[in-house]
């Protein structure tokens, strides 16, 4: 009986807390909407041939002058603003989850080895981690983006923009997967279950990955949460300094970036709701990284 | 005492060196310095004679030393885009950044530690609450966003303040301040808010949550038992404690106000070292973006070597540990 209500507690809490369930909602609407964007979006914005200047900068339907077919209005180049956010929504969450996969492979593969092996490893290891953390993300991020503009000849690097962006995404946000890796590992590593494991002659790989990491991904799904939502902003704030993606294949934070200019004329919905979408989704998620904080450190409640 | 800052002293040296090598290999590495020095016209023996002459072929340690060398001197090198010296591109930007962070920080304090000890102190009232969860939001909402919703209410809306670059500046000994004239704080007003209000909901965080620790300590208790009057206990006993880790947190938030300006100064295009890095970044000037780091560093450095000594110095247990 303790063991169920144990299995159940996360999702009675759940159902008890409109916060939590609201979040949920909106950030499941959104990866979905993003998902199937090609198939329910209205214009394609990347295709020239989808949408017309003649609808260009219509205002949402419920204010005068507005074509009830685009809901929440058009842009100046006549982009239905529901597609443009579908589709800019899809490519910062493609964005930003590969940066996240590449940093939470990088940094729990290392942080597990770290608390492992200790000694030197560790050492190396952490310094390493330590100078990063010294550096904000964004600081980070701007850097490799710069190395990678130096480095790559301009020919391919149009083409490269979006591995480029993930990638500096992702090495500004896998110290904290190391870290947090690293500290789980050395409480494991005192337990019988490891010790025994080790005794019998284990391959460490297979220790890590098989024994411990099972064991040490509560707090790691907590840091994948609130590092989401750090990916999406860290892409929208590239994209919106003019760093990140070009105006042709529009991100959330490209999206804010073209409504900037917009900023003083009377057309607000080309702004403000790519603006409320993004703020929206981060903050969704980022209150469901709470909640989840709070079910695997019960006591913090 | 004197070990200590000798101590912290070296480790800055060192922080420093780490950076220079990065800086370095920036410069040595990422394309090649002749061929952005050159033109397409210059031969091949031309610009093998002019590696020879700027000592490009000699040994990594000895160019580094010299790349130090001249770091220390003064001397940053010159500028692919503008062919100016980056020294004095740097250091004529370097005002309008710091009076930027500057005033941020200090408006995140001034607005963030009393709300921090409040929302310690009344932990249930409905105020905490909805302090609490604004800044929930407010961690969540980017600060190019914040700069985007300022100007629009405050520069567009309202037509309160201007919405970008600096307004009226004084010149006082080659600084260019913009503190000193009323047109300049009103340029100055939105820009240092953006920027502060993410700092902002750190410092209330930490000072609440470590208001609320000492709260539960055990001197606190006995104070209470004593019969000590709340005002006191609460300004006295209790904030002075709080006081000593958000010092720390100060210096650590410096690296944060000064990533973050080169954000808030795209959006008000405040014309500072932030704005001059992401120009150097979209042109691939490399000289400028190493500099730019080792610049940033060496404030960082120096904050933080200055929060250190305040720390001994505020702590008097600090003080003891040493003698031992």
């Amino acid at each position: 009986m303790i063991a169920f209500v144990k299995k159940y507690e996360g999702l009675w809490l759940f159902v008890h807390s409109p916060a939590a369930i609201i979040a949920a909602l909106v950030a499941v609407l959104t990866f979905l909407g993003a998902a199937f964007a090609p198939w329910i979006a209205l214009v394609n914005p990347y295709d020239l041939a989808s949408f017309s200047l003649f609808d260009g900068l219509l205002p949402p339907t419920w204010l005068d002058g507005a074509n009830p077919k685009f809901i929440l209005g058009t842009d100046d180049q006549g982009r239905d603003m529901i597609s443009s956010i579908l589709y800019g929504a899809r490519l910062s969450l493609v964005i930003g989850l590969s940066a996240l996969s590449i940093a939470a492979v990088l940094g729990v593969g290392l942080g597990l080895a770290a608390g492992y092996y200790g000694g030197r490893f560790d050492a190396i290891v952490m310094r390493i981690a330590d100078v990063q953390l010294a550096l904000p993300a964004i600081l980070t991020a701007l850097l490799i983006d710069g190395i990678a503009r130096g480095i790559l000849p301009a020919s391919i690097q149009q083409d490269l923009r979006v591995a480029v962006l993930t990638l500096a995404i992702a090495l500004s946000l896998w110290v904290n997967f190391a870290r947090t890796a690293r500290a789980s590992t050395f409480v494991q590593m005192n337990k019988e279950y490891v010790q025994a494991a080790i005794m019998m002659g284990q391959r460490p790989i297979r220790v890590m990955f098989v024994h411990i990491l099972p064991n040490i991904l509560g707090p790691l799904l907590v840091i994948m949460t609130v590092d989401l939502a750090s990916a999406i902003l860290l892409e929208a704030t590239l994209s919106f300094l003019g760093i990140g993606l070009p105006a042709d294949s529009p991100s959330l934070g490209t999206l804010i970036r073209v409504g900037m200019q917009f900023l003083l004329s009377g057309e607000w919905w080309i702004l403000w709701i790519p603006t409320l979408f993004l703020v929206a989704l981060v903050v969704s998620i980022n209150i469901l990284g709470d909640f989840l904080r709070d079910i695997f450190n019960p006591r913090l409640r | 005492m004197v070990y200590f800052i000798l101590k912290r002293m070296i480790q800055s040296v060192f922080v420093m060196l780490t950076v220079a090598f990065l800086a370095f290999s920036l410069f040595r590495f990422v394309g090649d310095p002749i061929t952005q020095m050159t033109g397409v016209e210059t031969s091949v023996e031309d610009q093998e004679r002019l590696r020879e002459e700027l000592g490009l072929n000699d040994p990594f340690v000895y160019q580094f030393t010299r790349f130090t060398g001249d770091m220390l001197k003064g001397d940053f090198g010159f500028s692919y885009r503008t062919r100016q010296p980056v020294a004095e591109m740097i250091a004529s930007r370097i005002p309008a950044t710091l009076e930027l962070g500057v005033v941020a920080l200090i408006i995140s304090l001034l607005v963030g530690i009393p709300a921090g000890v409040y929302t310690a102190l009344k932990p249930r009232g409905v105020l905490t609450q909805t302090i609490l969860m604004t800044t929930l939001v407010g961690v969540s909402i980017p600060t190019f966003v914040i700069g985007i919703m300022l100007i629009f209410i405050f520069g567009v809306q309202l037509g309160w303040l201007p919405t970008f670059g600096r307004g009226g500046t004084v010149q006082i000994g080659g600084w260019e301040s913009s503190l000193f004239s009323f047109d300049g704080w009103r340029a100055l007003l939105l820009p240092a808010i953006t920027l502060g209000v993410y700092q902002l909901t750190l410092t209330m965080r930490l000072v609440r949550a470590e208001m609320m620790e000492v709260m539960r300590s055990d001197y606190i208790r006995f104070a209470m038992a004593r019969g000590v009057p709340t005002a006191s206990l609460h300004y006295r006993h209790a904030l002075a404690n709080t006081m000593v880790p958000v010092i720390t947190i100060i210096g650590l938030q410096f690296g944060g106000v000064i990533a973050f300006s080169i954000v808030t100064e795209s959006v008000f295009q405040w014309p500072g070292m932030g704005l001059l890095f992401l120009e150097s970044i979209r042109f691939v000037d490399i000289p400028v973006m190493g500099v730019y780091l080792v610049v940033i560093a060496f404030f960082f450095v120096l904050v933080n070597l200055v929060v250190d000594l305040l720390y001994v110095a505020i702590d008097p247990r600090l003080r003891i540990r040493d003698v031992s």
